[in-house]
């Protein structure tokens, strides 16, 4: 059985002559959380659709649990939740109608656990009191809540969550970050696409960038924080002083303000920084290795901050 | 580890055949408001009519539209209520009460979101296009009988009913009037299903289901005025609704099902045409809703 639960190979989407999603190979291992990142417009969401078979790929083939898409899609998709780009349902069923409907959609679905089952999704995202008003009535967060219910209707071997915190409060973030945690921990693979660096950092395993349609890393998250170089930064009255003993010792990136010095330690100890730095009489008040935060990962890979991308 | 995860693929989950899904799409037309509220104004049109005859005699001398002419009887026999009130609503009432339903069936769930949700479960598309026409064809055979309904109540009402004159002359008892309106429902019902199946078609275009809707009103409405113009008599054969008030021949003694051939077989056409095209469209379709 293949240890992949999705994989492509050179998936590519062109919209005219415009390539949305470029030779991209995702590789998202079974039972990992799998940060897909990018900035808004860099080819997430069409990879997503082109992986339910929504839209078909102009080159390229993926596969979903080890089953070649989208030959195998109706023994395949069963498996797999999705909440792709917000919530769509019907405004003036309630919610618990319009899982009803899902539910009655499925042929793998049994009609006589429908209503258990229901019950348990809505009970899971926290939506068991609202259930029986409409959804026209839903605010964006309780909408979001709805989507991710639907995901859940059947067990799922694989989630695909497309931005599932979006439209969220705090409080709702942090519950489906818990509940994505839940479900990874329960045997499920989940797939998801946010934008959010502080999301990937809490919950995600692995991570996959994209930027302008293409892959540009994809790791677990531990190998890309430490393939990125750590900085020191020294707390000082004497930043200019304390910028050339850096230099002497090699250290690249310099930068100084009135109260601190930074610089790239590169394959310097940080140690032999502290030691240099006292015996050229530098009064230093502080004194840090500083892993780089992943949104300095992400700016490096991208070469740019989290913008649209065009 | 069984022998079908060996080989890459995991056991599939079983598929059930089942009737959930056409239920779902049949209850979601039936609560929707703005469908009741359609059907509501389809049965208001009888009642209408009669009460208009009812206040003042009809001038029939001056009566637009090629169909038979019903409304002469309706103070003798309210049975004939339902006929009229048929033949008026099928110039623009009932084909927009299809063009709505037509709009939302894959236009609307694209225009919602919930396409891709129903395509995500999956259901699969030739399986999607079934159910929705399904749907739209409930709809057709629905709206005429409500029409019809609606008028024999309020036409018995106000005028009585009675052994029924027909369009040739010969009288037949209420009870045989009553199976051969049913038969003028059935008949409207098919060729509403046809223009049922054009508006599928077009509904697959577009993810604004009032495009739909008011495009397939257009076409009817096209082609009842192409049918006004005799030059184009070559076109009329090909026109959809070109067979439509030939529902008149059930009202003949004996039943003159010869008549009725060309307009069901019309149908049958649109319908096949239409279906498939509606198909071809939709089952590549890239779905970006």
């Amino acid at each position: 059985m293949s240890d992949l639960a999705v994989a492509t190979h050179g998936l590519t989407k062109r919209f005219g002559s415009q390539v949305a999603v470029d030779t991209v190979d995702l590789a998202v291992p079974r039972g990992s959380v799998y940060g897909f990142l990018g900035p808004n417009g860099s080819g997430k969401t069409t990879t997503i659709r082109m992986l339910l078979g929504l839209i078909g790929a102009t080159a390229g083939q993926h596969e979903l649990l080890g089953a070649a898409l989208p030959e195998h899609a109706a023994d395949v998709l069963p498996r797999v939740g999705a909440l792709v780009e917000g919530p769509g349902f019907h405004p003036y069923l309630s919610g618990r109608d319009n899982l009803r409907r899902i539910d009655a959609a499925d042929r793998t679905a049994g009609a006589r656990t429908s209503d258990a089952r229901i019950a348990a999704a809505l009970d899971r995202v926290g939506l068991g009191a609202a259930a029986g008003k409409r959804y026209r009535t839903y605010s964006l967060g309780m909408k979001q809540r709805l989507a991710i219910a639907a995901a859940l209707l059947m067990p799922r071997e694989l989630l695909i969550l497309d931005e599932p915190t979006n439209g969220l409060d705090p409080q709702g973030t942090r519950e489906v970050r818990t509940l994505v945690g839940t479900l990874a921990a329960e045997g499920a693979t989940v797939l998801l696409s946010t934008h959010l660096l502080a999301e990937v950092e809490q919950v995600c395993t692995h991570v996959g960038v994209m930027h302008r349609g293409k892959l540009v890393a994809q790791q677990p998250l531990a190998g890309l924080r430490s393939d990125a170089a750590p900085r020191v930064r020294v707390l000082t009255d004497q930043p200019a002083q304390a910028a050339r003993v850096l230099r002497t010792l090699g250290l690249t990136e310099v930068a100084e303000t009135a109260a601190e010095t930074t610089g790239q330690l590169g394959a310097v100890a940080p140690e032999k920084v502290v030691a240099a730095l006292v015996h050229d009489g530098v009064a230093v008040r502080g004194f840090a290795v500083v892993a780089p935060s992943l949104e300095d990962v992400f700016v490096s890979l991208t070469g740019r901050g989290f913008d649209v991308s065009g | 580890m069984s022998a079908v995860e060996v080989a890459g693929v995991p056991a599939a989950p079983v598929r059930r055949v089942s009737t959930r899904f056409l239920r779902s799409e049949l209850r979601l037309i039936a609560v929707r408001r703005r469908n009741q509220v359609g059907l509501a104004a389809l049965a208001a049109v009888p009642v209408v009519l009669a009460v208009a005859m009812k206040v003042a005699a009809p001038d029939t001398s001056d009566r637009p539209g090629g169909g038979p002419d019903f409304f002469a009887q309706i103070t003798g026999n309210g049975f004939f209520v339902a006929l009229a009130a048929l033949g008026v609503e099928l110039g623009l009432f009932l084909p927009i009460a299809i063009a709505m339903l037509a709009g939302d069936a894959v236009a609307g769930e694209a225009n919602q979101g919930t396409l891709r949700y129903l395509l995500t479960v999956p259901v699969g598309r030739t399986r999607l296009l079934a159910v929705k026409y399904a749907g739209i064809v409930a709809g057709a055979f629905l709206a005429p009988l409500v029409v019809a309904v609606s008028g024999l109540v309020i036409g018995l009402i106000l005028f009585g009913g009675g052994d029924v004159t027909l369009l040739s002359g010969s009288q037949v008892g209420f009870g045989e009037a009553l199976l051969r309106l049913l038969g003028v429902c059935l008949y409207l019902g098919v060729c509403l299903s046809a223009l049922g199946a054009v508006g599928l078609f077009l509904s697959t275009l577009t993810e604004q289901p009032m495009g739909a809707t008011i495009a397939l009103t257009m076409l009817t409405v096209a082609s009842f005025v192409l049918q006004q113009i005799p030059q184009l008599d070559w076109l009329h054969p090909y026109l959809l609704t070109r067979h439509w008030q030939d529902f008149g021949e059930l009202l003949r003694d004996p039943v003159s099902f010869g008549a009725l051939t060309p307009g069901l077989l019309s149908a049958g056409a649109y319908v096949l045409v239409f279906a498939t095209a509606a198909w071809a469209r939709f089952a590549g379709r890239d779905v970006t809703s």
